[in-house]
């Protein structure tokens, strides 16, 4: 038996209940429209400008940087799993030296990114 | 049961991935995108394949889709604006790139002849323990230039993103 | 949970006919839901309501006591009431990303629950790779939440989501590394068996194994506080410069769901950093061996309640430092993560490698 089938399940079930309590609270709830009521909130004032106004890039490098070293967090999980074992085989050096070569090369990374200031926000 | 499931999450990435393709706003598109990976995810685990499916919904229905939806709140590209980018080029490209992956489908799955779905696996197979095995085993090599390119994406991004230091 | 379905089985004869893989599905997911509506759900409504009062305690004011004995019942009022309010969807609103945002935001945060434990048998799942997938899922609020800055139409609430998804973000990175020092030490992702691996004593817990330990303990604490937009990195909700961050245009119920993710995420801390680093529902064995001979469910009951203690000493701490500390500036919080946190991740992480291997070395040649 697969057992993320029930997860699945789970997941749907939330949705599920999470649209039961919202359709509950649109029945329960008024419904009176206006034209002030559904204009967007600006601390009372009429908004103004473009809402979806361009972004600073800084944001941009910030999901980049988080990705590469997701992907590398991700890497160290199957290493540390095994690392226990591996010690006890007497593979340990071995293991270990397989990380600190990745882990060296990535953070030389690091530090070019605080070298370039890629992540100062002021 | 597997089956049905089966079915429905491939029904599920297939149709949104058509959706990412249809849909005029690109924010759609991109949660659509979401809906595809998720259900990529979902086959994963379908297949025995846990920790494969967990990193599917980190790295890419989390990390990717993150930076997806970054980009497009940065750029904030109008219709004109879009329709200025000359599309015949990276048609050409698109063109190219899928009916490569489509031969390379094609001929890898041509050999498959089992069923994928029952077949009797070890209770290792599929967990964090195996993946590791074989990455830091057989495919020990791979791994360690992994470093070396997402060093290179670093690189890559910062000197993107910043202007030369004078 | 065996157990459970055996006893099913032998009691009710019209189960005898269904496929025991049918009841164990079943089962698990009528678990799930239970575990939803009968814990998450109330205890977010009622740690909202605690918070109200400590923090009038720590203001020096009475706080909501009028519904119920000391307004113990204010929860419940508000959950009612937001329930009669009006759903409004703003005119200019993306109206289909602006309703869907918060099922993304309620589903990762009650999918993380999955795994979550609350004795050595009590748990939906405990999957293989259980705290693997419970930083998974709960990326999924993030896509939710920058949904939801972006589908309001409104400058305050897009820039509470863009902030918000950035600090997620960036403190998932020393997160991670903090957590997989608890990995090498256990050898299996599984959360369950990260407990059994420490002990009922302090001094079994992982907190206390290394020297090490503790600095991967607080690193993964403030990474989570980040992660959860508590105060003080509580920027993307910073009042006086984004009303109500991404959360602005949202009412009624919709709202709600953006709170329960919120509340729901204080125990969802409290829950990973004593599963993880204090040593669980874990009871000495004389306990244990005590309550066996009374039967199963005063076992359960006692490594609940350590359980939930241990959690709830920590929830008053977050709940106590939301109210004693100053919010960071957005500068501050991308420096502390990015230049103290991550490579302290770093550090712990390669160091205890180092120190393990070392220290194991030791042990070897005494053996010999």
């Amino acid at each position: 038996m697969n057992s993320y089938i029930p997860l699945l399940l789970l997941f749907l079930f939330g949705m599920i209940l999470a649209g039961a309590f919202l359709a509950l609270s649109h029945l329960l709830g008024p419904r009176r429209k206006s034209k002030d009521k559904n204009a967007s909130y600006e601390c009372g004032l009429e908004p103004s400008g473009n809402p979806h106004d361009r972004f600073s890039v800084k944001f941009y490098l910030v999901a980049m940087l988080f990705i590469l070293f997701d992907v590398e967090v991700v890497f160290l999980y199957p290493w540390a799993v095994q690392f226990k074992e591996a010690i006890q085989s007497g593979m340990g050096s071995f293991f270990f030296s397989e990380m600190i070569l990745f882990m060296v090369i990535l953070f030389v990374g690091l530090l070019y990114v605080y070298g370039r200031k890629a992540i100062e926000w002021e | 049961m597997q089956l049905a499931f089966f079915y429905f999450f491939s029904g599920l990435s297939i149709l949104s991935a058509l959706f990412v393709i249809f849909f005029r706003n690109t924010l759609s598109a991109a949660i659509a995108l979401v809906v595809t990976l998720f259900g990529v995810a979902c086959l994963f685990g379908l297949l025995e394949a846990h920790f494969l499916a967990a990193m599917q919904v980190l790295v890419y229905a989390g990390a990717v889709m993150v930076l997806f939806l970054f980009v497009i709140m940065l750029m904030n590209l109008g219709r004109e604006e879009l329709l200025k980018i000359k599309l015949a080029f990276l048609g050409i490209i698109g063109v190219i790139t899928g009916v490569c992956l489509a031969i390379l489908l094609v001929t890898r799955f041509m050999g498959l002849s089992a069923p994928l779905l029952s077949l009797d696996l070890g209770v290792e197979y599929g967990t964090v323990k195996s993946v590791g095995k074989l990455l830091f085993g057989e495919y020990l090599i791979p791994f360690e230039l992994t470093s070396i390119l997402l060093l290179v994406a670093i690189i890559g991004a910062i000197t993107l993103a910043r202007k030369p230091q004078s | 949970m065996e157990k459970i379905v055996s006893y099913l089985v032998g009691h009710c004869e019209k189960l005898q006919h269904l496929p025991e893989d049918f009841i164990y599905l079943a089962l698990q997911v009528v678990a799930g839901l239970l575990v939803l509506m009968l814990f998450v759900a109330p205890f977010a409504g009622i740690i909202s309501f605690v918070e109200r009062r400590i923090a009038a305690r720590v203001m020096d004011r009475v706080g909501p006591n009028r519904v119920g004995p000391q307004g113990i019942f204010q929860w419940l009022a508000d959950g009612v009431k937001s329930l009669l309010k009006e759903d409004i969807i703003p005119a200019q609103a993306d109206s289909v990303l602006f309703r869907l945002a918060p099922y993304l935001v309620f589903v990762g945060m009650f999918a993380a629950f999955v795994v979550v434990p609350f004795s050595s048998g009590l748990i939906v799942a405990d999957l293989n790779i259980g705290i693997f997938y419970l930083i998974a899922v709960t990326s999924i609020v993030v896509v939710g939440i920058m949904m939801s800055g972006w589908a309001s139409n409104n400058k305050y609430s897009l820039l509470g989501g863009m902030r918000s998804a950035a600090q997620i973000v960036s403190y998932e990175i020393p997160a991670g590394l903090s957590i997989l020092a608890v990995v090498i030490l256990s050898g299996s992702l599984s959360i369950q068996s990260i407990i059994k691996a420490q002990g009922a004593y302090p001094w079994q817990w992982f907190l206390f194994q290394n020297p090490l330990m503790p600095i991967a303990f607080i690193s993964l604490f403030i990474a989570s506080l980040a992660e959860g937009n508590r105060t003080p990195f509580d920027i993307p909700e910073a009042e006086s410069e984004l009303v109500s961050g991404y959360s602005t245009e949202y009412s009624g119920m919709r709202f709600v769901f953006f709170y329960f993710e919120e509340w729901a995420n204080l125990y969802l801390i409290a829950a990973v950093s004593t599963a993880l680093f204090l040593g669980g529902w874990n009871l000495p064995s004389a306990v244990v061996s005590w309550a066996q001979t009374k039967g199963d469910v005063l076992l359960h009951l006692l490594q609940f309640l350590t359980f939930f203690i241990k959690a709830m000493v920590m929830v008053f701490i977050i709940i106590q430092l939301r109210w004693t500390l100053p919010r960071v500036r957005v500068d501050q919080l991308m420096a502390l993560c990015w230049k103290y946190l991550t490579p302290i991740g770093f550090v712990v992480s390669l160091g205890w490698q180092l120190g393990w291997l070392y220290f194991l070395r030791e042990c070897l040649w005494s053996v010999m």
